[in-house]
């Protein structure tokens, strides 16, 4: 068992995106159709080839871990989901519909207008190892922004859903504070809610926890399990955190030169991988 | 000092006094022109095409290549009937502009990539990014150079007399020239002009103290 195995046919017409409400029970995420799939993407940077013909799909719900050595092309596939990059070659499906092409007339795929990778983006989150929150603003600006000035939410509305939120990263009372007065596990913490405040279908997480002083590590990890385990957000995390690949995610995916070398529960893979090249990378993390 | 005639330096006073009215009035507007300018510049050489670009970029090349002196005489003989001031305010301001530009330019490269990605992220929109984001992060660290770019134009503001605005140093040298004291009249004048740029520098360098870390 390497690579996952592929649906041999692309996905028929896009579904409609209210076809799956957020409340109507979900599909078993073992059983249900791909969220995201990686369909032969490449990604150069000048004559450096970083990924090479991927493939791997994520379903709905599913919680899943990248782990791969340094320069491997993790953060590169959060970049690409996140439109913050554009795939060389290949396509991205997200929810069944390309993510960063259009298709054209004749059946082909056309690479999108920035419009379009706005539109598409909403469903995507994304949080950063170096936080990002804004520093001009104060907590409850930087949550609300969005949900105001992107969805169009009411600002009364949209400031109940970030109080809501900073109860549920624990910083209630921080709402006005800037992000320069706040600790490094604090402002990651405002970032995860910022990043949950869009209502993402698929929240990225890149190594959220490295820039952080290991005392502060453990709460951020609770959190985001407690968000695992309570949401049916679809994750899709990198990590050198062994701790967080176990306690949020149900899969992990070994990456190595771009490809994916094995993949499979967190239990089978930290305790028995079936390949040398995952012994050696988890010999030398773990 | 021998000779200073103190009664003709009081004498010269509220004439000044007057035409720093107009040295104040020139710099004020001059500088909000630069300001607004200046960033309306900097934010079009990040435009996309080059249809925009470098248009910009040959009539900031040509303004920052002539003297001011040149620009302001010109100017007038351009628009021989637009009143003197206005077209001071509107010189200094363009001149200046294209130095505010490069000010602001490095402010909006100063703003960390990751702020930009953290806006793509949330789905904000350009405008948005823009005046929510990246600006209000991009003046805040240029607001001492643009400061200390206001106090150079006060200061060069003595030019509009060629022009025949009544700022200050064209009435000390009116005053100097009806009463024969030009000793007095300029000293008073050069007074004035440090009495009023020395305390702002020191605000300025204050403000960049603050805005420092
Ligand atoms: N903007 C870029 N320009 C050129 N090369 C890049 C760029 N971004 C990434 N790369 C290269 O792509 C490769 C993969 O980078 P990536 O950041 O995805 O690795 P990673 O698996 O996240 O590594 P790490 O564990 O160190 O974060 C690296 O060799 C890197 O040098
Ligand atoms: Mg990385």
């Amino acid at each position: 068992m390497a690579t996952e195995p592929l649906p041999l046919q692309k996905p028929a017409a896009a579904a409609p995106r209210d076809a799956v409400p957020a409340t109507a029970p979900r599909a078993a995420p073992e059983t249900g159709p791909p969220l995201v799939r990686f369909d032969d993407v490449v990604k150069r940077y000048g004559d450096h080839v970083v990924l090479d013909r991927l493939n791997f799909s994520v379903r709905r719900g599913e919680h899943v871990t990248l782990i791969g050595p340094s320069g491997s092309g993790k953060t590169t596939i959060l970049r690409l989901l996140m439109t913050l990059e554009k795939v060389s070659d290949g396509v991205i499906w997200v929810d069944g519909s390309p993510l960063s092409h259009v298709a054209a007339p004749d059946g082909s795929l056309k690479p999108a207008s920035e419009k379009h990778l706005r539109e598409a983006r909403k469903k995507i989150g994304m949080v950063f190892q170096q936080f990002n929150l804004f520093p001009n603003m104060n907590v409850l600006r930087n949550i609300t922004e969005a949900p105001v000035n992107v969805l169009g939410m009411d600002r009364a509305e949209a400031e109940d859903r970030a109080r809501e939120l900073l109860d549920l990263v624990g910083l209630s009372g921080k709402i006005d504070a800037h992000p320069s007065q706040l600790s490094g596990g604090q402002q990651q913490r405002v970032a995860i809610a910022r990043a949950l405040a869009m209502r993402p279908e698929i929240l990225l997480l890149d190594e959220v926890t490295s820039a952080l002083d290991p005392e502060l590590v453990a709460g951020v990890l609770d959190l985001l399990s407690d968000i695992a385990r309570n949401t049916d957000i679809t994750m899709v995390c990198v990590t050198h955190e062994m701790n967080f690949a176990r306690d949020v995610s149900k899969k992990v995916l070994m990456f190595d030169a771009g490809h994916v070398v094995e993949s499979g529960p967190p239990e089978k893979i930290f305790s028995d991988p079936e390949h040398e090249r995952t012994r050696a990378f988890l010999d030398a993390v773990l | 000092m021998n000779g200073f005639d103190w009664n003709a330096a009081g004498d010269a006073l509220p004439l000044l006094l007057k035409g720093f009215e107009v040295t104040l009035l020139a710099t004020v507007l001059g500088t909000l022109v630069a300001a607004v300018l200046g960033l309306a510049i900097a934010v079009a050489g990040r435009a996309p095409s080059r249809w925009v670009t470098v248009p910009v970029r040959v009539v900031m090349e040509f303004i920052r290549s002539t003297p001011l002196l040149v620009q302001l005489v010109g100017a007038a003989a351009l628009f021989s009937s637009v009143e003197p001031l206005t077209i001071g305010i509107v010189v200094l301001g363009v001149h200046y502009a294209t130095y505010t530009s490069e000010v602001y330019r490095a402010g909006i490269d100063g703003v960390p990539k990751g702020q930009w990605e953290a806006c793509r992220a949330l789905s904000l929109g350009p405008r948005r990014t823009w005046q929510a984001v990246i600006l209000p992060q991009a003046v805040r660290n240029v607001l001492p150079a643009l400061g200390n770019y206001a106090i150079s134009m006060f200061k060069e503001t003595p030019f509009l007399a060629v022009i025949t605005v009544q700022e200050m140093v064209f009435e000390a040298r009116k005053y100097g020239a009806d009463h024969f004291a030009y000793t007095e009249a300029f000293t008073l004048a050069g007074l004035v002009f440090l009495v009023a740029s020395y305390p702002t520098s020191l605000l300025m360098r204050k403000l960049e103290k603050r805005l420092g870390h």
